[in-house]
């Protein structure tokens, strides 16, 4: 049984003074497998928020049927097995953070007796034990990320939604929170997460979705999607002018004698190593590029 | 419990609301104001003690619960918390019902602060304590429900400024239904009658929450005339909810 399961999803929104209709949604649909970190890639705008909250039942759509291990979306034992980080989270500001926790502990049905214990963990968990009697509206942006995660996490949750979870962090928070992330996966945990941000997504995934423009482009397991295939090599030398380098590749930039090229046909670059050795010149580096996630998205944004 | 849970919470946010205070401050400042209003006056001065005291507790409960009413529904879908609540396992009535109740906790604090100012100063008058008085009050509360449940309805759809515009002409409108038998006696076109007797009865009758002038003026109160009240006041209020929680069940959070 997956974990989500999104069948043929439509909504739109009427917008303007004389309202009009306009498609957010063209149909999604979609499947997380149990177990598994679930990457939903889109530009700005493409529609992911608009998914999450329809399968959150935070708006109806037009058509289409989400199912959560099985259930129903809007019945509340389904509910029951989610926790959700909603994208630039508000929240009750004149709470501390441990009090924010408690409400929501309470409204999640979790056994009062071990919530302090929970809290705790989660606090520590994100990385906010120092901060647990302060007040929301004295954290940073950052801060009040990592207490939307803990919130989200709060009933124990078997399928975790997270719009945006990386987003306000810095550096050190985004590698924290993909590690809770990965770690909430070891716990045999689902986790559905939006960005768009790519090295995010190609970092941690089991699966990516990668939906434009309101329709899912494609979708599958990241090793399926991204082969290893080398697309072509960039080379950097030096040393060597630039025109007697025309019959390897192409350059892309030449400056402070530093020429890079990119080179496709892989017989060759054998021969340009030779050859700058020949000349006395010098190779800085030499990196081959496979397929990535990124050129699916760029590839996908462009044709649009 | 996860209402009552929602419910504190409503509470704790309400009364971190300084308007809410200058109300009560206001309110405060009428009610011992009567006092020097009743020196002022020939006649009985207790009297207008509490002329003034009952009818301040009423106007000004009415404007707190319009202001808390019409704000902590909206503030809840406009600061979206609502997204994180409603992804909670509760249901959304759930989430209506408990907001009405935050908000009537908070009422009743304030009504009871009120009171307690009330009372002192006709304590204070040589005066002993009358129960009706009480009665009086607890009618006053029950109206402050039916309000807030008003407030409540139109904050599910519309903004505060409205939502206060809206609920403070029924408000109005409602301590004035009772001209509305004279309208429908006037009325000559049938249809207009009837229109006229289906507002009649959609509208909320507040002047059955109004006993200010028995309580004052030593009147009798009829015991099965304040039941009746109270009955027509709880159903009428759950009416409201139910029709908020409607609109509620249906709307997009966006
Ligand atoms: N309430 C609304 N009324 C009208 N249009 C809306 C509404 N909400 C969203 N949209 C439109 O739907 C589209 C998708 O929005 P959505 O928030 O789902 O994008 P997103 O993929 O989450 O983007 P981002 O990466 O910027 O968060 C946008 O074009 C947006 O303008
Ligand atoms: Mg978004």
């Amino acid at each position: 049984m997956n974990a989500l399961e999104i069948r043929e999803l439509y909504k739109s929104f009427k917008t303007g003074f004389i309202p009009r209709k306009k498609e957010i949604l063209k149909g999604i649909s979609l499947s997380v497998k149990k177990g598994n970190i679930y990457g939903y890639l889109g530009p700005n705008g493409a529609g992911k928020t608009t998914t999450i909250k329809t399968i959150l039942g935070l708006i109806f759509p037009d058509k289409g049927e989400i199912k959560i291990f099985g259930k129903n979306h809007l019945d509340i034992k389904a509910k029951q097995k989610i926790g959700f980080l909603p994208e630039n989270p508000y929240f009750y500001d004149y709470l501390t953070a441990y009090e924010f926790l408690n409400f929501y502990a309470r409204l999640s049905n979790s056994n009062r007796k071990d919530n302090s214990k929970k809290i705790n963990d989660l606090l520590n968990l994100v990385g906010l034990s120092a901060h647990s009697n302060l007040q929301l509206r004295k954290f940073s942006r950052g801060m009040l990320q990592r207490i939307g995660i803990a919130q989200a996490l709060i009933s124990d949750p078997e399928l975790v939604i997270l719009d945006e979870p990386l987003s306000g962090l810095d550096p050190i928070g985004r590698k924290e929170i993909r590690d809770v992330i990965l770690r909430l996966r070891n716990e045999g945990k689902t986790i559905f997460f939006s960005s768009h941000i790519l090295q995010d997504i190609e970092m941690i995934c089991d699966q990516v979705g990668i939906i434009i423009n309101g329709k899912i482009i494609s979708e599958g397991r990241l090793e399926d999607l991204i082969s290893e295939e080398i697309l072509y090599t960039e080379v950097t030398v030096s040393g060597v002018a630039e025109k007697e380098l025309r019959n390897f590749g192409e350059t892309v930039i030449s400056k402070g004698g530093k020429i890079l090229l990119k080179i496709y046909k892989q017989e060759k670059i054998d021969d340009i190593i030779a050859f700058i050795v020949s000349k006395k010149g010098k190779i800085h580096s030499l990196i081959p590029r496979t397929y990535t996630l990124e050129d699916i998205f760029l590839g996908a944004v462009k044709r649009k | 419990m996860k209402v009552l849970t929602i419910a504190l919470n409503t509470f704790k946010e309400a009364i971190r609301d300084r308007i809410l205070y200058l109300i009560l401050f206001i309110s405060i400042f009428f009610i011992v104001f009567s006092k020097v209003l009743s020196m002022m006056t020939v006649g009985d001065e207790l009297k207008v003690i509490k002329d003034v005291g009952l009818a301040s507790i009423s106007l000004f409960g009415v404007f707190m619960a319009i202001l808390i009413g019409t704000n902590l529904v909206y503030k809840e879908i406009d600061k979206r918390t609502i997204y994180t609540l409603l992804s909670k396992p509760i249901h959304r009535y759930e989430f209506l019902l408990g907001k009405f109740l935050g908000l009537n906790i908070t009422l009743l604090v304030m009504i009871i602060i009120m009171s307690i100012v009330f009372f002192g100063l006709i304590l204070l008058h040589n005066s002993k304590f009358e129960a009706k008085f009480l009665i009086a009050i607890l009618l006053i509360y029950i109206e402050l429900a039916i309000i807030t449940a008003i407030s409540i309805l139109f904050s599910s759809f519309t903004t505060p400024i409205l939502s206060s515009v809206f609920t403070f002409s029924l408000f109005l409108i409602g301590h004035f239904s009772k001209n509305f038998k004279f309208f429908i006696m006037k009325t000559k076109a049938p249809i207009g009658k009837l229109l006229i007797k289906i507002l009649y009865y959609i509208l909320p009758n507040l002047e059955k929450f109004n006993i200010k002038t028995e309580v004052v003026h030593n009147l009798p109160i009829k015991s099965d005339f304040v039941i009746y009240s109270l009955v027509y006041g709880i159903f009428y209020a759950l009416a409201i909810l139910f029709l908020s929680a409607l609109i509620f069940h249906k709307r997009d959070f966006i």
